[in-house]
This record gives C-alpha cells, sequence and structure tokens, in this order.
C-alpha cells in the first residue's frame, strides 16, 4: 500500500519537512451498563434492543452518571499521569445525525474530570515523553448501516444499541513527530489502559478509536503548519498507513506551492488515500452549553486515594521491574509484560519455580506453542502457573533431564494433570540410584562387546553411544550426568 | 440591534429551521428583546456567586451517582413502535448522505 505514497513525494523530499501529529483517542469503558441508564453494554445483541427512554432520547428522560464509569475514567487519568479536577462539568455538544436520537452528545468541555499528564513511549531503547492535554467523559452514539438492505439506496438503517455507551477521549499534545511514534504512543496507550482494565481496547469492536491531527512544517520552522485532521484510523496498521500517505500528501501539495487546507480527512482502505469530507462550516459549530440534566461531577481527594490505592502496576513500570529483579533481556520483558494476564502467570511460574529465567524460557516458548495450537487465551492454559512453576522446580533440583520435562509438559497440556500426579503414575521419576543405574550400565556393557573393544582401543566417541543405550535401557529416566560418570569409571 | 438578520439564519440553520424572511424579522425582533433582557441581569453583581448553570446542592459526592448494574432494555418491539420507518429491527431514516 505504499505505492501511492511513492507517486506523491520522494523519501528525500519528505525528509526535509518534520511531521507533527497529535491523537485524539476514543476509549469505550468497560461497565456492565451504560453512562446515564441501566441499559447493558454487551456487544453484538440484536439491534434496538439494549435501549430505553433514556438512552433514545425520548422527551422527560432523565440522565444519572455511572459512579463505574467516573472511576474507571478516574483510572484511566491516573495511568495517565494528569490531573484529576474536584469539579467537573459535563456538556451538551449539539449536532444533527440520526444516530444520535438526543439531537446533542453529553460530553465534558471546558472543565474535563483530567487534564495535564503525560505517557512515555519508547522505540528502539531511546524514551519519549508524549503530553496529555486532556481526558474527558461522553456517552457514544449509535451506529448507522448505509449498505446492504434492499432499499439502501433510499433509507439508512439506524441500530441505538450503543448509544450511551461510555467512553473516554484522550486527547495528547502534538508532540509526535512520525507515525512510528504515534503507532508506538497507541500500543502504549491500549496496553495501559487494558492492564488497569478500563476497556478490552478491542479496536474490530469500536473499543479504541482514533483520530489524528496532522501538519507537515520544513526543518527548522517555528510556526506549526496547518493541520488536517484524518479520522477512521481504526487498526494499528491504518493508522500508520493513514498517516504515512497523509504526510507526503502535505509535502507534494506544499511542494508543488500550493497551500494545506484545514478540513476533515476520510481513510479510504480500498485506496489507501485519505479523502477530504465536504461539510458545511457552520457543522463544527456545536453550541456546546452545560448539560442542566446533570449536577456537576464532585471528585473528593478521598475518593482519589480510594480510587489510587486499588491502581494495579503499570506496563512501564513492570517491564523496569521484571528486567532489575529478575535480570531478564529488554525483549523478554517487553514479550511478558504485553499482557497483563501473561505478566502474572509469569510471576507466578517464576516464583513457584525458583528459577525467573528458565520461567521466562518455558512461558514464552513451550506454554506459547501449546496455547497457539489450542487456539486459548492463557486465562484457559491447560498447564497452570503453579503447576508449570512445580514442574521447573524438579528439573532444577536435577530430579528430572530436560527431555524428560518436555515430556511431562506435553502431558500436562494435554490432561491438565499437575507434574507430580504424572511423573507418579508413569513412573517417570529420574533414576539417579547409583546401585539401580549400575544394574543398567553393566548390561549394557556386556551386551555391546564390540564397541567396548572399540572404546578400549582408543575410540572415546563411543561413549555417546553406550550413553544413548543407557538412556533407552532406562526410558530417558536415568540421570545423564550420572551416566556419564557410571561408564567413564565402568569402560575405564 | 443587537443582533443581525444573518445571525438569526445562522442560528435557525444550525437547528435545522428552514425560516421565512417575515420570521426572520420576527425572531430578530423576539432575540433582540431577550438579550437587552439578559444586560439588564448582568447590572447584578454575582461575583460572589457560584455559576448555577447546573443545579448545585450540598449532598456526599456520590449522591447522585447510580451503581453500575445493567437492567434488560426494551426490546426492539417497544423501542421501534412509535418510530415512523422501521425494518428487520432497525430504526429507518432517509438515506443519509455519507459524512
Amino acid at each position: 500500500m505504499s505505492a501511492p505514497v511513492a507517486e506523491l513525494a520522494s523519501r528525500e523530499v519528505i525528509s526535509k519537512y518534520e511531521t507533527v501529529i497529535g491523537l485524539e483517542v476514543h476509549v469505550q469503558l468497560a461497565t456492565a451498563s451504560k453512562i446515564f441508564c441501566s441499559c447493558p453494554t454487551s456487544f453484538g445483541a440484536p439491534p434496538d434492543t439494549n435501549v430505553c427512554p433514556v438512552c433514545l432520547g425520548l422527551p422527560g428522560a432523565l440522565p444519572v452518571l455511572s459512579r463505574e464509569a467516573v472511576e474507571m475514567a478516574m483510572r484511566a487519568a491516573m495511568a495517565l499521569n494528569c490531573t484529576i479536577r474536584r469539579v467537573s462539568r459535563f456538556a451538551r455538544k449539539n449536532y444533527f445525525y440520526p444516530d444520535l436520537p438526543k439531537g446533542y452528545q453529553i460530553s465534558q468541555y471546558d472543565e474535563p474530570i483530567a487534564e495535564h499528564g503525560w505517557l512515555d513511549i519508547s522505540m528502539d531503547g531511546t524514551h519519549k515523553r508524549i503530553g496529555i492535554t486532556r481526558v474527558h467523559m461522553e456517552d457514544d452514539a449509535g451506529k448507522s448501516i448505509h449498505e446492504g438492505f434492499r432499499d439502501s439506496d433510499r433509507y439508512s438503517y439506524v441500530d441505538l444499541n450503543r448509544c450511551g455507551t461510555p467512553l473516554i477521549e484522550i486527547v495528547t499534545e502534538p508532540d509526535m513527530r512520525s507515525s512510528d511514534e504515534a503507532y508506538a504512543f497507541l500500543t502504549e496507550l491500549k496496553q495501559t489502559m487494558q492492564f488497569i482494565e478500563v476497556s478490552a481496547c478491542d479496536m474490530e469492536k469500536g473499543q479504541l478509536r482514533c483520530d489524528a491531527n496532522v501538519s507537515v512544517r520544513l526543518k527548522g520552522a517555528e510556526k506549526l503548519g496547518t493541520k488536517a485532521e484524518v479520522k477512521n484510523l481504526n487498526s494499528f496498521r491504518f493508522l500508520k498507513m493513514a498517516l504515512d500517505y497523509e504526510i507526503a500528501r502535505q509535502v507534494a501539495v506544499i511542494e508543488a506551492g500550493g497551500r494545506i487546507v484545514q478540513e476533515t480527512r476520510l481513510y479510504d482502505v480500498a485506496s489507501g488515500e485519505t479523502i477530504g469530507m465536504r461539510s458545511k462550516e457552520s457543522a463544527h459549530d456545536y453550541r456546546y452549553f452545560p448539560e442542566p440534566d446533570l449536577v456537576p461531577l464532585r471528585i473528593s481527594e478521598a475518593w482519589q486515594e480510594r480510587v489510587r490505592a486499588a491502581m494495579p502496576e503499570l506496563p512501564a513500570k513492570k517491564r523496569e521491574r521484571f528486567m532489575t529483579d529478575y535480570k531478564l533481556s529488554e525483549y523478554d520483558a517487553n514479550w511478558l509484560t504485553a499482557d497483563r494476564v501473561v505478566s502474572e502467570f509469569f510471576e507466578a511460574t517464576a516464583r513457584i519455580s525458583g528459577d525467573p529465567k528458565e520461567a521466562a524460557n518455558w512461558v514464552m516458548g513451550d506454554l506459547a506453542a501449546v496455547l497457539k495450537a489450542q487456539g486459548k487465551e492463557i486465562a484457559d492454559s491447560p498447564v497452570s502457573a503453579q503447576s508449570l512453576g512445580e514442574l521447573l522446580a524438579v528439573k532444577g533440583k536435577g530430579e528430572i533431564s530436560g527431555k524428560l520435562a518436555k515430556e511431562i509438559f506435553a502431558k500436562m497440556a494435554a490432561t491438565g494433570d499437575p507434574p507430580a500426579a504424572i511423573i507418579e503414575r508413569e513412573g517417570l521419576k529420574q533414576i539417579s540410584d547409583t546401585g539401580a543405574l549400575e544394574k543398567i550400565v553393566d548390561d549394557v556393557i556386556a551386551a555391546n562387546p564390540k564397541q567396548l573393544e572399540q572404546y578400549r582401543g582408543g575410540k572415546i566417541t563411543v561413549l555417546a553411544f553406550f550413553v544413548g543405550q543407557v538412556m533407552r535401557a532406562s526410558r530417558g529416566q536415568a540421570n545423564p550426568a550420572a551416566v556419564n560418570e557410571l561408564l567413564r569409571r565402568k569402560l575405564g | 440591534m443587537k443582533i443581525t438578520a444573518e445571525q438569526v439564519r445562522y442560528v435557525a440553520d444550525l437547528a435545522n429551521l428552514h425560516l421565512t424572511d417575515d420570521e426572520v424579522r420576527k425572531f430578530q425582533a423576539d432575540l433582540d428583546e431577550i438579550l437587552v433582557h439578559l444586560d439588564r441581569l448582568n447590572e447584578v453583581d454575582t461575583s460572589r456567586s457560584e455559576p448555577m448553570a447546573q443545579v448545585l446542592y450540598e449532598a456526599e459526592e456520590t449522591a447522585t451517582l447510580r451503581p453500575d448494574r445493567s437492567r434488560p432494555g426494551l426490546g426492539t418491539e417497544l423501542a421501534l413502535a412509535n418510530a415512523p420507518a422501521a425494518g428487520s429491527g432497525y430504526f429507518k431514516v432517509p438515506e443519509v448522505i455519507k459524512r
């Protein structure tokens, strides 16, 4: 999809310019009920079922704010290092569209719930702080369907189930300088929101939506260029492609002596281009005014402290701790903290096994492979952290070989049984008992006189053959170190 | 006049209202009177009062909030009962020009 970009401007020409990007990200909060009424927020219900007079905007219906939605917005604000306002207000944002039955969105305007925060991103080992301008709460609109029905040429179909789903909008400072930085920011933001369990952030379900303000200026120029707002960046892949296209388009316009028009542009997935949306200028006059049906939202220090006390460790902090406490590489720490459940699984395994490095290897390797093969998330893992930890502890004590550990793990994955049960049931305990091992070694030597002769004749590589034979005779249960030691002595 | 005919047309347009020239003149006069009246209110010293755009009262900070418990909605049949047009369980509206 880089073709349209290459046609617009060469890499050399683009590199003369600096890109300035700010993001506006909508995150759906994972409450059970809507923000201002008790309708369920469940995804995929039959159309126009999860609705009531409040979210349908029927006359006389009054909104009542959800406490849980406020606390989730507070958690998000805290994770983004924002200051939470003691008093914030809701406001009406007025516009007409069929999927907005009230005729206005209840949002926050000049007094949002939180402001002045930041989130750090890291790319190739370098860190950068992205400013957060504000976080505000609002209700979601419904969905309009313009295609797919027999009479779609005359009618649009409207599903209002999503009306009133709680959202937070996170607005960043224009601090990003490339599509890669925007990508890194959205990745970090998504992970953070998932960690604090504010949202599942599934982009396909619209739980995370992103618009971008993009402008370019010649490197060294002080004045910001005119920005365009790019909408519909609803997957990580599209975000990067749309931004790269928009950057090249703006450079091409300026290089050709033209001027950038401040406008809203829509990313078109099919063509890979951004397309200007014609709209009346007055469409942006939302006539905000304070929502008279809601009292101001007051948040005391005490309430903040209660919420703060229940905050989990954030991904950036956890990554750092994994690297210092467990001596993991940056790659391993990133991998193991990409998902909160995975990070907790790893920590439990590390604690029980007593060997963090080994635990990391198994979680990232054998366990990840089993989960992939079974099509399961780690929360439904057939092998618990307790079981994996016990297996690695037994292996660490030298009671089973690495090869045997893998075999036992495969059986754990298939049955869900703990390792001790499998070892007991199948008699897989490693034979370190010298008496039993000596008997096997003696038998193997007696059965292979030719190889014995070769060994004694100086061909010491035959030792490997004997080790293999002993391991086979013991069904893999012999302690390899003990076997080597014994063989060397007996073959002598 | 504190308000122009053009401003009246602009506000009407935002509210999806289509006014005749006579109506524009009528509303221009009405709105003007309202603004003149508000200017009189501005003479009152409110420097020591909290704005009352929203209802204020002394209460526990969470007293006006509701717990996050969901209840079934109206269901399609009831929800669509008053819809001028409906089909396949959806509200139907005249085709929207894609934004």
